[in-house]
């Protein structure tokens, strides 16, 4: 099994940094924005964002929170291993919001499918924007799109992107696998 | 993650404590999807489950339906007293008739012991007991173990003590068995003539005071007085019962400690448990009803995911 490193921890800061200044740009205060990390790894994406946000720009009142997809996955059934969900906890209204969802990867888009229709029980949001760390190009199995992209990989099948963040990991880096 | 360790849930017995810890985890998870605005999930809309209700049921077979509504699968309702099974059809007749109209889950509840043993060696479709006579009630002993843990952090070592009917009851019986797996104490309480003979060799202790009873417990589970399964007269009267059994505030206040009351449902008040008991902070009955509906979605999800789709 090959690994090739693509980002080291000074070129996702770098990414970190700038996908924050973007998102504010569009949001300013994010008095009607609300930021959702997709369980289980957007989560640590959307916490590191966040803090950037409230300590380096001064947003105050910054919404952030979790949304686990498990249970409106299209492949229940299909897989021969169990899906083991995750927490979900959304403790705002999203009800004329926009939502933000934030992911380490984009590969086929099908959570991000899962994640739009989970999103609705939360109630009706005004318009929602994606966010990814990665964006694998070409592989996308239905039509969705990144609005915030931090690195764009082509990769082919077999191969896999790989992110570590230091809170699960030690430190912070992205590889390419094969 | 390993799955749910059998096809069917059948009864407490035979299944193991990881399959318990399983569906906690899984119903912590769906607790929190039925308090979203929007209560429902779509993981099984191509899941079809048939609910017979052999006997009379009003909560368990609500609950029932409506986790499985809450799981987004088609559901249909079959109550004996309204079915071709008095014109004397046998069971397996009536299950096999349900089951080609494709269906792919079972709930059943039955007054014999073991008919859901039976059904699930006959027919081809994953069998939930909904209460089968005086043996078990899976669902309500997870829905009870559930209950108390949220109440007190844990089960392991706790004391618990299930007071009233216990010859025959199908809750006594599967709450033994489930308690027992996650580390409980366990003892029961009531009149002699209502203690089977030999539910020592479950290792469940045996107490006939219920003052003795309630200061040894943490958690008191009072069961109904069940007068439609008593062929004979166990106790001279149901006011002796109250007096001897009955819980009430009197009672508690004479402990040193507050302990947990639970009920199954449905309660006989002023029976087995006074209003102003059942009523009180103590009383957790109705966070077992809410419960109830997250644990019987995690059981029905956990059997689903094996049910391969082709």
């Amino acid at each position: 099994m090959a690994k090739k490193k693509l980002l080291n921890k000074n070129a996702i800061a770098i990414i970190l940094q700038r996908l924050a200044c973007q998102l504010i740009e569009n949001h300013n205060n994010f008095a009607d924005t609300v930021l959702i990390g997709l369980q289980p790894r957007g989560v640590f994406l959307a916490k590191r964002l966040a803090h950037i946000i409230q300590n380096d720009y001064q947003v105050k009142d910054l919404k952030l929170g979790q949304l686990d997809i498990t249970f409106y996955r299209d492949d229940f059934r299909r897989r021969e291993e169990p899906l083991a969900a995750n927490t979900t906890s959304i403790d705002f209204t999203i009800e004329n919001k926009k939502v933000v969802f934030i992911d380490d990867v984009l590969f086929s888009g099908r959570s991000i499918r899962a994640a739009l229709t989970a999103v609705q029980s939360f109630g009706r949001p005004s318009e929602i924007e994606l966010l990814v760390l990665i964006d694998r190009r070409f592989s996308r199995h239905l039509p969705i799109q990144p609005d915030y992209k931090g690195f764009q990989v082509d990769a082919i099948n077999q191969e896999k992107v790989l992110v570590q963040w230091q809170e699960q990991n030690k430190a912070d880096a992205v590889y390419m696998v094969s | 993650m390993a799955g749910f360790s059998s096809q069917h849930l059948l009864g407490i017995k035979h299944i193991t404590k990881q399959d318990i810890e399983l569906i906690f985890d899984t119903a912590n998870h769906f607790k929190e999807v039925i308090n979203r605005p929007i209560k429902k999930v779509p993981s099984l809309r191509d899941i079809t489950i048939a609910n017979l209700f052999f006997e009379n049921s009003t909560r368990t077979r609500l609950s029932f339906e409506l986790a499985e509504k809450r799981l987004s699968a088609d559901v249909i309702n079959f109550s004996a007293n309204q079915s071709s099974v008095k014109k004397g059809e046998t069971l397996i007749d009536t299950v096999n008739n349900i089951l080609s109209m494709k269906v792919d889950i079972v709930v059943m509840r039955h007054p014999d012991v073991g008919a859901g043993v039976f059904l699930s060696k006959h027919v081809n479709a994953r069998i939930i007991n909904a209460g089968d006579g005086t043996h078990e009630h899976p669902t309500q002993a997870l829905l009870d173990a559930y209950s108390i843990k949220e109440k007190l952090g844990s089960i392991k070592g706790k004391n618990i003590v299930i007071v009233g009917d216990i010859l025959h009851s199908r809750v006594a019986l599967s709450n033994i068995f489930a308690l027992q797996k996650l580390g409980a104490n366990i003892k029961v309480c009531g009149p002699a003539t209502l203690i089977p003979k030999h539910i020592k060799s479950l290792g469940v202790g045996v107490e006939l005071n219920i003052d003795k009873a309630l200061q040894w417990c943490d958690v008191a589970n009072v069961l109904r007085v069940q007068h439609e399964r008593m062929d004979i007269k166990y106790f001279p009267s149901v006011r002796e019962y109250t007096q001897l059994f009955g819980i009430n505030k009197a009672r508690l206040n004479a402990l040193n400690k507050d302990i947990v009351i639970m009920h199954p449902g449905p309660i006989n008040r002023g029976v087995e448990i006074t209003s102003d008991v059942a009523d009180s902070k103590q009383a957790i009955i109705l966070n077992q009803v809410e419960n109830g509906v997250a644990i019987r979605m995690a059981i029905i999800y956990l059997l689903a995911e094996q049910i391969k789709n082709a």
